[in-house]
């Protein structure tokens, strides 16, 4: 057996998104802790979260998701829906540095969390994160529809083991799925991006 | 050759938008007052509409229209297969029917759910062979087959004859399409080994990363349609056709295309899109419509499956003497695919039989429409015919790279029922090349050697696909500031080709790459036309044309210079920057300078006169708009002489646990040989997704239907499953034979289907090494069906199913 990143267990997911869930049915409990009156019969919509370190304030469905959020009300494209049924991984995006599923999580449940995208990983003044650059060096995408979720599970993965083996990134990246094949060029992108730091 | 350009790598300039997020696919677009269309899609495998009572759903408030087949097709629908926009006669499950647009997709989800909609169901057929015995349904209300220019037929086989079939014997029907060259009878006379078998080998989704979303508007009489393609010109005019408008009123906007495969090369495999453009017409409001992932499943187009017989002789110095191939080919739904043809001239380029017969019968069946997918037919044979040559070379006492050796194709070969010539071939060079750097001697010691439960397997597997064409157009501008304008029509769909191939240009007049601007993306940008894209084809096809449109402007610049500085063309060169006397460098001029004369002096060098008269209809309609804006380069390709070929050799040697049916990939190595290397990076990464696509077809992917209501059940990537990381080996190796090609001015030609089949077959060889030879004549080779094997247990087995397990 190989060690593995704990923090992105299918198990872990999993539990996340049925703890997300239980979340976004519970806005009552907002409602009554916070001594705010809803209105009978409707739920809260204008919440705010946080996307690439800003606050967003954004009208959301109660059984939104989160990658349905980020595209079609953020305008976040750079996240894909490759599959929307929590299959492929092209939604991934970081929630509390972990490489989640944005077609599985729903929007409310992750108020109070910080979420990232693959559009806010450049820096200020636009260089690219050394994942995003080590991608480009060892032309790891081919389609590139899968690429921004390729790039946010290896920045995920980095996060938590920021030297492994090419077996752990193996692993690793292992919840995201490339059509292409070219998982090869993702692994040589993902150690070149170790070693850059 | 030394070259600037080519053979070497460099950052194509969508790739910081893909690893940004900033490059945009169809679905990513938005427009005001865009509203979002749903399909209604067919419940049932075979039936007619009766009735569509959509009264409910238009009440609804946000909903906005309806669009069915009677809006598409107001004179009927075409009474052939082919996919069709819409249609009220629908022959799979899933086929759109009409579609609904609101405000939102919630919306017109839920007014999808108000509308009645009466369908009489007909009589289905999942596996080719139900539907040709006598007495089996037919997937098409005109019968099982759809005759070229004949229309609908039905073709039926007796029980005994669907019997022994099954059983492993030659067919007895006379078949639709059949070819032949040689002696076969002599052939197999002079055999000292023949093998004979029937075999099967499994329909499966393309199943690209990105669903076919479309959205479109008009404005000012004008189309635009954002969708997706493997090359946006190629599909324009057709795409245009399709939705009803004059070429020069259609704009196609394509940036990036999220995988091709062969289902995206061609407007007729791919019309939904012209779904959201009709609906826009008719209700002059931009739509979107999202296409699901189950709805590209059903819309999005599938390998075909092959039933079939072979029977190949090999003499006893292991050259196939002759080789006799009977197919029945799955034409789904919709009729289409080639993929029994192109297995047979694949096994005639490939192993050079003396003798050769094919024959095929293409019967539909009511599963997912068929079309091209990477190595049509050749990467499917590939996987039958390789543990063949091991099961050869073991009783004739050769080696296994010995026998492959014997029959690989060289220079002056020829293939195919025409006996085409091949434009050059390396296969001995690129055998040789595979062996040393898997280091096939060291390692063959190693084959059937036990541990445990495990065993270990090796294979050989090699890949061919003709991989190069000609008749496409070049257009090239260089402004007056000096820089190079490239508008390609060559498509963004992943292989970086529309990059590699411009570079042909910036070589002839080498020019700094930095100089040098792509223009593509969108047809209003006035692109040359470029091949579909889809048969390996792109870099030997588009190089050709990039390279002949700098040269015709290589030709111009000469020509200015030697008008105002004096001497005849032929006295001037070039440098990347100055085009100068050859006598006396000192004289000379700027390309800047070249360019802006050029603007005054107009005619043939801004493309206003002296075009060529060959030009495409969409090239032709890009140099006209162009006309007057810069000095061009402007180029129609003739036609090339002989075949093209991409080849690739695989190796890999597997552990396979006999316990468990698993096996690891223990080493994998994946050669090409397609001429020049233009673009290292960019070939590797066709080599190590071929054998990822290679495993797949090896192992794991297969439709799978519901035989009770013709469901499909494998519309995910988890169920039709797609290789992940962990299918793959951590380290796939990768090299080329890089000799040029004599029919491409930069030597290349191309290699994205070889390097498929090469690992299709070779891993289906290794598992079969394993195995003590053992033949399972399939593809996939499942896990269940190892195991089965093992343990001796054959009675579950299905012979030859197609669209279900096969035991």
């Amino acid at each position: 057996m190989y060690p593995v990143n704990t923090k992105l267990t299918r198990r872990r997911f999993i539990k996340g998104v049925i703890a997300s869930g239980a979340a976004a049915t519970s806005t009552s409990i907002w409602y009554a802790a916070n001594g705010a009156e809803r209105p009978p019969g409707s739920v809260e919509r204008l919440i705010r979260i946080n996307v690439n370190g800003q606050v967003r304030s954004v009208d959301v469905a109660p059984q939104e998701t989160l990658a349905s959020t980020l595209r079609y009300k953020l305008g976040l494209t750079g996240t894909k829906l490759g599959c929307n049924r929590g299959e492929c991984g092209a939604c991934t995006v970081l929630v509390d540095d972990i490489a989640s599923y944005g077609c599985s999580i729903l929007t409310h449940s992750v108020k109070a969390k910080r979420i990232e995208t693959v559009e806010g990983l450049e820096s200020a003044n636009g260089d690219l994160h050394p994942v995003q650059q080590a991608f480009v060096e060892e032309l790891s995408p081919q389609c590139g529809y899968c690429t921004p979720g390729q790039v946010m599970a290896a920045v995920g993965l980095l996060r938590a083991n920021p030297n492994p083996t090419r077996e752990e990134a193996r692993q690793g990246m292992a919840g995201n799925i490339c059509r292409c094949g070219s998982y090869d060029s993702y692994l040589n992108g993902v150690m070149r991006a170790a070693e850059i730091g | 050759m030394a070259y600037m350009h080519i053979g070497k790598d460099f950052v194509p300039p969508d790739v910081p938008g893909k690893v940004t997020g900033r490059i945009k696919y169809s679905e990513d677009y938005t427009r005001e007052g865009m509203v979002y269309a749903r399909l209604l899609t067919s419940p049932v495998p075979h039936g007619r509409v009766v009735n569509i009572d959509a009264s409910a759903a238009l009440a609804m408030d946000g909903v906005v229209g309806i669009l069915t087949a009677d809006d598409v097709y107001p004179d009927g629908e075409p009474q052939s297969t082919g996919l069709k926009i819409l249609t009220n006669e629908p022959t799979l499950v899933g086929e759109p029917i009409l579609a609904i647009a609101a405000v939102d997709e919630k919306t017109a989800e839920t007014a999808m759910a108000l509308i009645s909609l009466t369908i009489e169901r007909l009589p289905f057929v999942l596996d080719p062979l139900d539907s040709l015995r006598e007495g089996g349904a037919d997937a098409y209300s005109g019968g099982n087959t759809f005759v070229f220019r004949q229309g609908f037929a039905q073709e039926k086989w007796t029980s005994d004859q669907i019997t022994s079939f099954q059983n492993g014997r030659e067919p007895s029907a006379e078949p639709q399409q059949s070819w032949e060259y040689g002696d076969l009878e002599a052939g197999f006379a002079s055999s000292d080994f023949i093998y004979e078998t029937s075999f099967s080998t499994a329909g499966y989704p393309h199943m690209s990363m990105e669903p076919r979303s479309a959205m479109a508007y008009w404005e000012n009489g004008k189309c635009y349609l954002h969708g997706t393609s493997q090359s946006l010109t190629a599909l324009a005019e057709p795409m245009a056709n399709i939705v009803g408008v004059p070429l020069e009123d259609f704009v196609f906007i394509n940036e990036a295309t999220g995988g091709g495969f062969g289902q995206r090369s061609r407007a007729a495999s791919i019309p939904s899109m012209a779904i959201p453009a009709r609906f826009s017409q008719k209700i002059n409001r931009p739509v979107m419509m999202r296409v699901t992932r189950e709805e590209e499943f059903t819309i999005g187009g599938a390998r075909q499956g092959l039933q079939g017989w072979i029977k190949v002789g090999f003499k006893s110095n292991g050259a196939m003497a002759a080789m006799d191939m009977y197919c029945v080919s799955d034409s789904g739904g919709k009729g289409g695919g080639g993929d029994a043809n192109s297995a047979a001239a694949g096994v005639s380029a490939l192993y050079q039989a003396e003798a050769m017969r094919f024959r095929n019968t293409s019967i539909g069946t009511n599963t997912g429409h068929r079309g091209a997918q990477r190595g049509p037919g050749e990467n499917q044979i590939m996987a039958i015919v390789a543990p063949i040559m091991d099961k050869a070379a073991e009783a004739l006492g050769l080696d296994r790279l010995a026998i492959r050796k014997m029959n690989a194709a060289q220079n002056g070969d020829v293939s195919g029922s025409r006996s085409t010539p091949f434009t050059s071939a390396y296969m001995p060079e690129c055998l040789e090349q595979a062996a040393e750097q898997f280091d096939w001697d060291g390692r063959k010691s190693r084959a059937r050697q036990t541990n445990g439960s495990k065993v270990t397997g090796l294979g050989i597997g090699q890949g061919y696909h003709n991989a190069g064409r000609s008749g496409m157009d070049g257009i090239v501008r260089m402004l007056p500031n000096g820089r190079l304008q490239m508008h390609t029509g060559v498509g963004n769909l992943g292989t970086y080709s529309y990059a590699s191939t411009s570079r042909a240009a910036a070589e002839v007049l080498k020019m700094s790459w930095d100089d040098c601007d792509i223009v593509t993306g969108r047809t209003d940008r006035h692109l040359a036309i470029s091949s579909p894209q889809d048969g390996s084809n792109s870099i030997f096809t588009n190089t050709r044309t990039a390279y002949g449109a700098a040269q015709d402007m290589l030709a111009k610049m000469k020509e200015i210079a030697a008008m105002d500085l004096g001497g005849a063309a032929a006295d001037y060169d070039i440098d990347g920057s100055r085009v100068y006397q050859i006598t006396d460098d000192t004289v000379g001029m700027t390309y800047a300078a070249v360019a802006q004369r050029a603007l005054e002096l107009g005619g043939k060098f801004t493309g206003e006169a002296e075009v060529p008269e060959d030009l495409n209809s969409l090239t032709a309609l890009s140099v006209s708009r162009l006309a007057g804006s810069a000095l061009m380069g402007i180029y129609h390709d003739p036609r090339h002489a002989g075949n093209p070929p991409g080849f690739a050799v695989a190796m890999i040697e597997i552990e396979l646990d006999t316990e468990t049916g698993k096996f690891d990939i223990i080493e994998l190595v994946n050669i090409a040989e397609c001429g020049t290397v233009v673009h290292p990076q960019g070939l590797k990464n066709q080599l190590v997704g071929g054998a990822v696509w290679g495993i797949g077809l090896s192992v794991l992917e297969r439709h799978l239907y519901d035989p009770q209501n013709g469901i499909p059940a494998s519309t995910g990537f988890w169920q039709s499953k797609i290789p992940t990381y962990l299918d793959t080996p951590a380290n796939i190796g990768t090299g080329w034979v890089d000799l040029p090609d004599p029919e491409n001015p930069v030597g290349a030609r191309g290699i994205g289907e070889p390097s498929m089949g090469s690992v299709s077959a070779a891993l289906n060889a290794a598992i079969s090494d394993a195995l003590d030879g053992h033949l399972f004549d399939a593809a996939p080779v499942t896990t269940d069906m190892i195991i089965n094997h093992v343990a001796g247990i054959s009675e579950e087995a299905i012979p030859l199913a197609q669209n279900n397990f096969r035991g």
